[in-house]
């Protein structure tokens, strides 16, 4: 598919053409795989099918497949739209010196197309093994741009997110060996038609899912994120933050929604909704107690991570087709999009932030509100779709986890929802309050900004805004594909 | 007990012992031999689902070996990004130990 061999053919060429080609290679590859992506969702829109492509014609299971649906086309559209976003907010930062090669410039620009390719590769993957690639693909594309700067701790921090990300993944690998050894087969499709409950499906999902989850960096897995997040300059942060932990969580729904359809398994999915309470409440109160404000929006993307895997609770019940699991699943799926253009501005405004002032401490921030005040503007809108206060795709979201949660007479989910919602607003408060407060003594800014850049998270921060607009209701385009779930619900 | 069940059982003890190093060290030397030796114990399991399958009546199923020479690059890819970064980091502070990490 077009859609990964663009990003990843970029990817090569920039780094055949080496300097100063890399920057225009990926700006120019912008425009054309915004285009593959709105392409492919288009497609899959009109015809409601969908989309397969067999490597090489040899279709499963011989060949490899591609596969397309709903769900996939509006993860792609949204990591087009993103990508496209941090390109050019990050154009200034590391603009590539006319004279000399330099290497962080060469690096980010060769690198993020290199994890736009990997993600397609998994938002597309059809087969258990692809996947697996791809998403080495990814964390090997992803770890160096935490230590773009090659400071002692952003290293230590990339090689302590290598690790986790590793043990994942090989754990992921060990799953997917049993699938096989059990059923003879990878490819999605034919592995749902084939998987029946046994030990060896139950020890190959649970390795898979306790590998992803560590990759997702869920609480009690959430150890290395904060330091790597925080660490990476901002674009990096942005694209790592909104993305790249994005994809192993869009694995695990792939896994527990499309292989295990037949399998449901409510009592493990209480499990992973149990860690997903845990890191809300964790990560919301951790990032009250920050005193940096790259570290307060690290911590609340464990806190937004966790009610990523509040769906799996919701959706999965033994009764096939409980009429509300599709308003939480859909809510899920919103979550993730909206948190990821809410966080990527959230990130770009804190490194605008830090270029200004020179600094990142919360209590340093008097008076900003005036000296920046679209920055801090961006921040905010970001910080309306992490509360979940409408109108935002964060609150849709949340409204559709509340309203599964109580139609299914499963409360204690509703209220982590609420109280996580209420710690959000305290630290989006504590930054706030901070920034706009009338300092004695404002203070003075090191570096002007230009508007145009500013302008670049506020106009992500609105995406995620206007995502709440969308409909309270099962979203058709998540559905396309995706016959298990009952539609019904909110109307 | 057949060829692969014995197989089966060693991937098994790898690892095992490679996810005991992983967790338990600190050096991040010894975790990068750890994941290592984890990734060993995952390309025997595939010989050994390679064999099983074979007693279908097939010579052997190739599939699991294509796979493995895949996962084998993968692994080998990862360990040197790690030792890259293990070998700036040691450039940089003088020290193996990564401070506040168990």
């Amino acid at each position: 598919m077009l859609a990964i061999v663009l990003p990843v053919a970029a990817a090569l060429l920039s780094l055949a053409l080496g300097g100063r080609h890399a920057e225009r290679i990926a700006l120019g590859l912008m425009p054309a795989g915004l285009a593959v992506a709105l392409a492919i969702g288009a497609t899959v829109w009109r015809t409601h099918h969908v989309l397969q492509y067999f490597v090489g014609d040899w279709a499963p299971p011989l060949g490899v497949a591609f596969r397309a649906d709903g769900l996939s086309a509006a993860m792609m559209i949204a990591a087009a739209v993103l990508v496209c976003g941090i390109g050019l907010f990050a154009r200034s930062q590391f603009s590539t010196p006319r004279s000399a090669e330099a290497r962080t410039p060469l690096v980010f620009w060769t690198l993020l197309p290199a994890v736009w390719g990997a993600l397609n590769a998994v938002f597309v993957g059809g087969d258990l093994f692809n996947l697996y690639v791809a998403l080495e693909l990814l964390t090997f594309a992803a770890v160096p741009l935490v230590s773009l700067d090659g400071r002692a701790e952003t290293i230590a921090a990339a090689l302590r997110y290598l690790l986790f990300a590793l043990l994942g993944s090989i754990l992921y690998l060990l799953g997917a060996v049993l699938l096989y050894g059990g059923y003879g087969t990878l490819d999605i499709v034919l592995l749902s038609d084939r998987i029946h409950a046994g030990p060896v499906a139950a020890a190959a999902v649970s390795l898979m899912t306790a590998g992803l989850l560590a990759k997702a960096a869920l609480f009690p897995f959430h150890l290395w994120l904060p330091p790597a997040h925080a660490g990476a300059p901002a674009p990096a942060s942005a694209l790592l933050s909104g993305l790249v932990v994005k994809a192993p969580f869009f694995l695990v729904v792939r896994l527990w929604f499309d292989v295990m359809t037949r399998l449901p398994e409510p009592a493990a999915a209480q499990v992973l909704g149990a860690l997903g309470a845990a890191a809300i409440i964790f990560g919301s109160v951790l990032a009250l107690r920050q005193a940096r404000l790259k570290l307060l929006i690290a911590y609340s993307t464990v806190a937004q991570i966790g009610y990523l895997f509040l769906m799996f609770p919701l959706a999965i019940n033994p009764a096939t087709g409980h009429p509300w699991g599709n308003t939480a699943w859909t809510g899920g799926v919103l979550q993730a999009i909206s948190h990821a253009f809410a966080k990527a501005a959230m990130f770009m405004a804190a490194g605008l932030i830090a270029e200004a002032v020179g600094h990142d401490r919360i209590a340093g921030l008097s008076g900003l509100g005036r000296a920046l005040p679209i920055t801090v503007f961006a921040f905010a809108l970001g910080g309306l779709s992490l509360m979940g206060l409408p109108p935002s795709g964060g609150f849709v979201a949340k409204a559709m986890l509340l309203t599964a949660a109580v139609a299914e007479g499963q409360w204690w989910w509703a209220v982590v929802v609420l109280v996580g919602g209420l710690l959000a607003g305290g630290y989006v408060f504590l930054v706030l309050a901070r920034a706009l407060a009338d300092a004695s003594e404002p203070v003075p800014p090191l570096a002007t900004i230009s508007t145009g850049r500013q302008a670049i998270p506020v106009a992500l921060a609105l995406c995620a805004v206007l995502l709440g607009f969308v409909p309270l209701r099962p979203s058709e385009l998540l559905q396309i594909g995706r016959p298990d779930l009952a539609i019904g619900g909110l109307r | 007990m057949s060829a692969a069940t014995v197989y089966g059982c060693g991937a098994a003890v790898l690892v095992g012992l490679g996810l005991f190093g992983l967790i338990v060290d600190s050096q991040p030397l010894r975790k990068i031999l750890a994941f290592n030796l984890i990734g060993g114990g995952v390309f025997l399991l595939f010989g050994a689902v390679a064999r099983r399958g074979a007693a279908v009546g097939f010579g052997g199923d190739p599939v699991p070996q294509a796979l493995v020479i895949t996962g084998l690059v993968v692994a080998f890819a990862a360990t040197a990004l790690a030792m890259a970064l293990l070998l700036r980091l040691v450039g940089i502070t003088g020290q193996a130990g990564s401070r506040s990490d168990g």
